[in-house]
């Protein structure tokens, strides 16, 4: 664009005298303080809810609603116990963990095939197999909704683990597919050519070589799999039909505040929220940067 | 060297073209066909209808309901939460005191964005939970707050009253959105070169013409980008309903959503399901989403500024 040409020597951008200036940086000064507090506010308004719960998490019960903003009068751990055990949040944790763990694995390993091999071969049908499977990113899910069910339904996995990992993987494919393509494709080809003129396999060029360069993208996808996947809610909802042996997190805690009959328990309801909340700031917290870029690169591309 | 070529393609894809096929590619497919059955509950018989689930959603006032909240939602949501992210942003990266010619950002604003991504990573099913919460009406922390404001919360709480639980919920969206979109644009303002910044700060520009007329225009790219993500939410919107407003006939269905309504055809637990019918709602939704990409890449494509 042009403004970068209109570009004028250094000396002339401190004009002589420069008190008629002051004013204006005294009003500079105070517009930052209006924006300090503008941004506080903010911060306060993303967080207090959280805190909230937390905080309630420990409360004995009859005070969750009495006194919302104070401590509690004693820390009742015994909350996130009766979460943990008597309203189920502990099969709930651990059913997330196993359908979570599997659903990546699968899902990172296939997706990484298919983004290689479109990425660096080329063959009849390239161009068809990315666009079915980044075409996957503009089809709403309750589209397939119906006739998904009905699939899993004939295939015996209503209600079993290794039905939401399948299809968690299979709905995970398209973005990671569309994203791992682009990583590969900037990916060096000297060091792969050189591999397989020394004889190493193509599985063994991909496995030994390929792989370990795409590390940054893999763990980049990987950081956001894990996020969405851990927070999927629309796919167990249809596909556990309300089973709670099965049921993971999400599903579980807004069938628990359905449920009339506990309404009576709520401080174990909030250390039901804090339990599910927790592992995704704990990723958050230690993964910060990357998933930040994570995400924000994933919108662009 | 290449004999072995397509045995390792074909190897390579057969797996994850399997697993695709099979629970992504087909439901589409198949939602397509069913919708034009007359398919319901859990007989085998699926006769062929032809556009009579289409003509019967024309018809459907429920449906133009939904719609019309999605309407509301594709207006309201995009417009409050990227206003919000554009000008977090702008305070964070451009609003501290200017250092030499050109603004720095403000202090903490690493912080400040680092913050503002938490609710983003929370499901929105368990945010929805959270907030079902703080909006009970009996000690729920919203109507408390808006009592020491001096507005008098409604007697059946934000969620339960026709005329503010739409809202409520959008207020909900809205707080869990807001930190990407900061982040977004962070990223954005971070890649405006320090030559534009430094030619308008020599050209005199105060804040407001800089936030207007150079941060604004050089961001368009992020900001069409971050519409299309919230349409996409807009029309969604399908856990925040289902969640916080369980009987939804309560509030006189002042929440009912497109994706929301074909959930309950389909799914409600009743002894009727209407798979057919859903199917249609959900080629409707595919179409809607569809429409929805075109314009915003076709109408908001403005001149592109190259830097």
């Amino acid at each position: 664009m042009t403004l970068t040409e209109v570009r004028p020597p250094a000396p002339v951008s401190r004009p002589a005298g420069s008190g008629p200036r002051r004013p204006r940086r005294v009003a500079e000064r105070s517009a930052s303080a209006g924006f300090q507090a503008i941004l506080a506010a903010w911060a306060l308004v993303s967080v207090l809810p959280l805190i909230w719960a937390a905080i309630t998490a420990f409360k004995p019960n009859p005070e969750v609603f009495a006194s919302p903003w104070q401590l509690p009068s004693r820390w009742d751990f015994g909350n996130f116990a009766r979460a943990w055990g008597a309203a189920s949040i502990g099969q709930f944790f651990v059913n997330t963990v196993i359908v979570v763990s599997g659903a990546l694995v699968l899902t990172m390993l296939l997706s990484t095939m298919v983004a290689y091999v479109v990425a660096r071969y080329e063959f009849r049908g390239n161009r068809v197999i990315y666009y079915l499977f980044a075409g996957g990113l503009m089809f709403p899910v309750f589209l397939a909704l119906v006739p998904l069910f009905f699939v899993v339904r004939n295939l015996g996995l209503l209600h079993s683990h290794i039905g939401l990992i399948l299809v968690y993987a299979a709905y995970a494919m398209p973005f990671s597919v569309f994203f791992l393509v682009a990583f590969f494709r900037t990916l060096p080809t000297a060091v792969a050519e050189a591999a397989l003129i020394d004889g190493c396999s193509h599985s063994g060029v991909f496995f030994r070589i390929m792989l370990p360069m795409a590390r940054p993208g893999i763990v980049s996808v990987a950081l956001f799999n894990v996020l969405s996947l851990w927070n999927q809610y629309l796919l167990p909802l249809v596909l556990n039909q309300g089973d709670k042996s099965t049921a993971v997190l999400t599903e579980g805690l807004a069938a628990l505040v359905a449920e009339q009959g506990y309404a009576s328990d709520w401080s174990a309801l909030f250390a039901g929220m804090v339990i599910a909340m927790l592992p995704v700031l704990v990723v958050y917290l230690v993964f910060q940067r990357r998933v930040r870029q994570g995400f924000v690169a994933g919108a662009l591309k | 060297m290449h004999h072995g070529k397509y045995r390792f393609i074909i190897g390579f894809l057969v797996a994850p073209l399997a697993l695709y096929v099979l629970f992504v590619v087909s439901p589409n497919i198949q939602a397509v066909l069913y919708s034009f059955t007359d398919w319901s509950g859990y007989s085998q018989t699926q006769n062929f209808i032809g556009l009579d689930n289409y003509v019967r959603l024309v018809k459907d006032p429920m449906f133009w309901t939904a719609l019309s909240h999605n309407g509301v939602l594709l207006l309201v949501l995009p417009i409050v939460t990227i206003s919000l992210g554009l000008v977090f942003a702008f305070m964070l990266n451009l609003g501290g005191p200017r250092r030499g010619a050109v603004a720095r950002g403000l202090r903490g604003s690493r912080f400040y964005s680092a913050v503002y991504f938490f609710p983003y990573l929370l499901s929105v099913a368990i945010i929805a939970v959270l907030w079902e919460q703080a909006y009970n009406p009996r000690g729920g922390v919203v109507p408390r707050a808006m009592s020491a404001l001096g507005i008098d919360p409604p007697r059946d709480g934000l969620l339960g009253t026709p005329s503010t639980v739409l809202w409520a919920c959008i207020a909900v969206a809205v707080w869990h959105g807001v930190g990407f979109y900061v982040v977004l644009f962070s990223a954005g303002i971070a890649s405006i070169p320090t030559d534009v910044l430094e030619a308008a700060a020599l050209d005199g520009v105060n804040r407001f013409t800089l936030f207007f007329r150079v941060v604004i225009p050089l961001l368009w790219d992020n900001v069409q980008v971050a519409f299309v993500y919230l349409g996409i939410i807009a029309l969604d919107f399908f856990a925040i309903v289902n969640i916080m407003t369980p009987h939804p006939e309560a509030v006189g269905n002042s929440t009912e959503v497109i994706a929301h309504y074909l959930f309950t055809r389909a799914f409600s637990g009743d002894a009727n399901p209407q798979y057919g019918y859903a199917s249609a709602i959900g080629v409707a939704l595919f179409f809607l989403t569809l429409t929805l990409a075109a314009v915003m890449f076709r109408v908001s494509r403005r001149e592109k500024v190259e830097f």
